[in-house]
């Protein structure tokens, strides 16, 4: 997938060290001179995670060139640990049915942004009828990116496949034609450029997951990188 | 990657010198107890705490070198900023910063890996390509480097002194300027944004199959790894941050 020779596991990775210096307690009660910091509006208190501040863009974030993809040549695809794998062409996927999600976003750079707008195809519906053991879920993207969930946290209404957001076909540097969009966890996991669905049975960490980033990155629980 | 993941705590760094730079920028230098040292291109979290406790947190990349003893920070003043404005005006010598990380393991970069490496930076972009420049010198790597940086005015470049010096000692270290704004009387060099024309000229060629990093607000890096997978660069051997006031 990617240059085995450009990057491979930095020693921060893989050492297991223990830390004597600034370890459990330090930090705690620490004040930080002189800030006051600008707050929030009261409202909106309760829809930002610990850490997390507003923007009102929308940031880009990924690691590499943003690929583009011809329609004609894209598909989707249900498949792995499945009794048959599907796939649909853009035409085939566009005629699905779309709902409209309206949901706040959180990104672990720590911006938030409340209140998106988006429409898209239910997993819940792209998975209908699949016979499957999998308990788990990998994304995978043009361009190599992977992602992974727990299945259920991809079904019961938690997750879609985005075509538009805020009225307009995604723009491809937010991860168009289609990206996956689970909002309810960092917004990592709602990869762009998605191509389809690997349904495993173990679960296998992706591609920021396998960085140092938290495997399952829940941004209530502020579940940034390893060990949150 | 078998080993359990370490988990990165908050620590107290100490600040132990202040330096402006342009007049946009400030240099932080900290003193981090037990601190493990990092990859270049690394960055930390940064928390600060107020009296009733609110807190506000933001992502800065290491502009020193891992060989480096002090941990150094770009910080960029952003006008409507929250941390930035701190973090130039108000802390000084002496004061604590908290802090964790080192974070990241993609946009790094070991002098091992060798290159030819290939750096594009818009504005504080620099930051963590800064920090890749350092670790080649300090670590007597011989591997090709050119850097592409694009600023608004001769006033704007960050680290110039310190680019400039390390340029002329070492000829493999090759440093173009782009001023997008505004350029000094008799200003030879570019003097538009980057494109692709500018790439052409001044890249290694995909041939040497470099190791490009781009760092810069989304336009510029957009723009740049969009040119470069045009020109026939591959993209797996392209890497991309984006800095910026909502960018991370």
């Amino acid at each position: 997938m990617f240059d085995p020779a450009f990057g491979g596991v930095p020693k921060w990775m893989y050492s297991r060290r223990i830390t004597t210096v600034g370890g459990i307690g330090m930090g705690r009660g620490f004040i930080s001179r002189g800030f006051r910091g600008k707050r929030r509006q009261a409202e909106a208190d309760d829809r930002v995670p610990p850490g997390q501040y507003l923007v009102e863009g929308f940031p880009v974030l990924s690691a590499g060139p943003t690929p583009h993809t011809p329609l004609a040549e894209w598909s989707f695809a249900v498949e792995g640990e499945v009794d048959e794998p599907k796939t649909w062409s853009w035409e085939e996927f566009r005629a699905l049915p779309s709902e409209e999600i309206t949901r706040d976003i959180h990104c672990v750079t720590k911006w938030s942004k409340l209140g998106t707008t988006w429409e898209g195809v239910p997993v819940d519906l792209l998975l209908e009828g699949v016979d499957t053991a999998a308990a788990y879920v990998v994304a995978f993207c043009d361009g190599g990116y992977t992602t992974n969930l727990p299945l259920e946290e991809a079904m019961g209404g938690k997750a879609w496949i985005a075509h538009t957001y805020e009225g307009e076909p995604l723009p491809p540097e937010h991860g168009g034609p289609a990206r996956l969009l689970v909002p309810h966890l960092y917004f990592w996991k709602s990869a762009k450029w998605v191509r389809g669905l690997r349904l495993v049975t173990e679960d296998e960490p992706g591609f920021w997951e396998s960085l140092g980033y938290h495997n399952h990155g829940d941004p209530w629980r502020e579940q940034r990188y390893w060990g949150d | 990657m078998t080993d359990a993941p370490r988990k990165l705590t908050w620590r107290i760094g100490e600040v132990v010198e202040t330096s402006p730079d342009t007049p946009r920028t400030k240099r932080l230098f900290l003193d981090v107890p037990g601190w493990e040292g990092h990859r270049a291109g690394q960055h930390v979290d940064v928390r600060l705490t107020a009296e009733d406790s609110y807190q506000a947190q933001r992502s800065y990349s290491i502009a020193s070198a891992p060989e480096d003893g002090r941990v150094e920070l770009l910080i960029e003043r952003l006008e409507d900023g929250e941390v930035s404005p701190y973090l130039t005006d108000e802390i000084r010598t002496g004061d604590g910063l908290e802090l964790r990380g080192p974070i990241g393991g993609w946009f790094a970069w070991d002098a091992r890996e060798g290159g030819p490496l290939f750096l594009v930076a818009g504005g504080s972009g620099i930051a963590p390509l800064m920090a890749m420049i350092r670790h080649r010198q300090a670590t007597g790597s011989g591997t090709p480097v050119r850097l592409l940086f694009s600023s608004r005015s001769y006033e704007d470049v960050i680290f110039r002194e310190e680019l400039e010096r390390l340029a002329a000692e070492d000829e493999t270290l090759q440093i173009t300027h782009t001023l997008t704004r505004s350029t000094p009387p008799g200003w030879k060099g570019y003097d538009r944004r980057i494109d692709e024309e500018m790439l052409g000229e001044i890249a290694f060629s995909p041939d040497e199959r470099p190791l490009v990093f781009v760092c810069g607000p989304t336009p510029l890096v957009e723009a740049v790894a969009t040119a470069l997978v045009g020109l026939g660069y591959e993209p797996t051997r392209v890497k991309t941050e984006r800095f910026g006031p909502t960018g991370g």
